[in-house]
């Protein structure tokens, strides 16, 4: 099928998601009601928006992960042709995880890893 | 005999033999995408089933049992019912991001099938970069989590598409980690050298330890990464009401639901074939009578089977382990499997560079 399969795939996906959609929109007659419209909080009234601040942690987390996400994708060449550069390819490696991980540990050391 | 590859080949030589190349071409499109969205809607009927099924049996339950023979239409009843209900955007939402979610998670997890290897043959697109599509591909689904999330205006389902957000990238690395090693084992990134290198003896049992640690990293990862117990912190009911898609109602809903289902299937596929050798059958290195045995089952049979026997595995860990709370669940990727995949991936490939794997 080759690569024309990705955009046979795309429309497919937005087919069966549309497709879906406009059958409920045929069977379904919507009501009005000013109480629909609120967001779902266990019945509370909502306090303020929640476009506002929230835990920096998750910041956090997401800037290490960039970091060992680009490692990752250097990794995939090296993962193909180790086998064929034998031991030289396994120690430059070594080295640069080894670069990395002390990256992480320093990361660790300043805190940037305890929840709260 | 006739296996779905004879199947296909017939229909495929007879659109080329009888109709103009751009017809046939066109035809093939539209049957291909009509396969997979049959896929998705037969995958989305029987995994629910089939987990509604599990959970009842380890809990001594019966489970739906009232809607056609042993309870096997209540997922179309379900679906029916959803068709029925009014799909509402919340006043405050971000109307156009709040509609645009279900369909990115959707398309998402429909395209992550081009490279997946069903059966002998059966494969839409057998690209060189498979593993590495896969991953770059899988890891757009958190886009979704995190738009539904930010789009509702609920402060319980930002809080869920935060917690997912973390929770997915956090557990991609070790997972990208595990495929990594078997990559560095096979040499290659295309999905059918990786299934043929599985010709006597599947990657499970030929790598060593190594193997079966990255092996057991791999389904902790995904387990994370499809947000399912115990790591379905974006969506725990007691705490979250359902987490990222709490405002989403009706056929939006049932979107969301489905993708959730057709990842694991998605995931665990990929592990079948990158540790149990995909649809190769079951063969254990020059036993040629045992080998000639198991190619007797068909193809599609061994994959549907190493499918879901993980997908079983994946639902027992549900009954089985309590819920973690947020700062466990992120110490556990970092704190421990993802240094213990990287020395993991250092062991394998000392292991492949002296060919000590069998």
């Amino acid at each position: 099928m080759g690569s024309s399969s990705l955009i046979v795939l795309l429309l497919a996906g937005l087919a069966f998601s549309a497709g879906g959609i406009a059958v409920a929109r045929l069977f379904v007659k919507g009501t009005r009601n000013p109480q629909k419209g609120q967001p779902y909080e266990c019945g509370v009234p909502t306090e303020g928006s929640p476009w506002n601040q929230f835990n920096v942690g998750y910041y956090l987390y997401a800037l290490i992960f960039l970091i060992f996400d680009v490692e990752l994708i250097f990794l995939y060449p090296w993962a193909v042709v180790v086998k064929r550069v034998g031991m030289a390819a396994l120690a430059e490696i070594i080295v640069f995880l080894f670069v990395l991980y002390m990256g992480f540990l320093y990361a660790h050391k300043k805190g940037a890893l305890k929840w709260m | 005999m006739f296996s779905i590859e004879h199947i296909t080949h017939l229909i495929d030589a007879w659109l080329y033999g009888n109709l103009p190349p751009t017809l046939a071409l066109l035809i093939e499109c539209l049957i291909v995408g009509l396969a997979a969205i049959t896929l998705f809607a037969v995958l989305g009927l029987v995994l629910v089933l089939m987990e509604r099924k599990v959970s009842a049996h380890m809990q001594i339950r019966l489970g739906p049992n009232r809607v056609g023979p042993g309870g096997m239409f209540q997922t179309v009843a379900d679906t029916l019912k959803l068709a029925m209900k009014e799909g509402l955007t919340p006043d405050g939402a971000d109307k156009f991001l709040f509609n645009l979610a279900p369909y990115l998670v959707i398309v998402v997890s429909m395209m992550i099938l081009a490279p997946v290897a069903f059966a002998k043959g059966v494969q839409l697109w057998d690209l060189n970069i498979g593993v590495l599509y896969v991953t770059a591909i899988s890891s757009l689904s958190v886009i979704g989590i995190l738009m539904a999330g930010w789009a509702s205006n609920n402060k319980y389902s930002l809080l869920g598409a935060m917690r997912s957000g973390a929770q997915i990238v956090s557990y991609e690395l070790s997972a990208g980690m595990s495929l990594i090693s078997i990559v560095v084992l096979t040499g290659s990134l295309r999905i059918s050298d990786i299934i043929a290198s599985q010709q006597n003896g599947w990657w499970l049992f030929k790598g060593h330890i190594p193997a079966v640690i990255s092996f057991a990293i791999f389904i902790i990862a995904v387990t994370a990464e499809t947000n399912r117990a115990p790591f379905d912190l974006a969506e725990a009911e007691s705490e979250l009401t359902a987490g990222f898609h709490t405002e989403y109602s009706g056929m939006k809903f049932a979107l969301f639901f489905l993708a959730e289902y057709v990842n694991i299937f998605i995931v665990c596929a990929i592990a079948a074939t990158l540790f149990l050798g995909g649809w190769m059958p079951l063969h254990i290195g020059n036993w040629a009578g045992f080998n000639h045995v198991m190619d007797y089952i068909p193809s599609s049979i061994w994959f549907v089977g190493k499918v879901f026997s993980l997908i079983f595995l994946i639902m027992w860990f549900r009954w089985t382990f309590p819920r973690l709370r947020i700062d466990q669940l992120l110490r556990l990727e970092w704190k421990y499997l993802l240094p213990i995949s990287m020395l993991n991936l250092l062991l394998m490939t000392l292991i492949a560079i002296n060919g000590w794997h069998f």
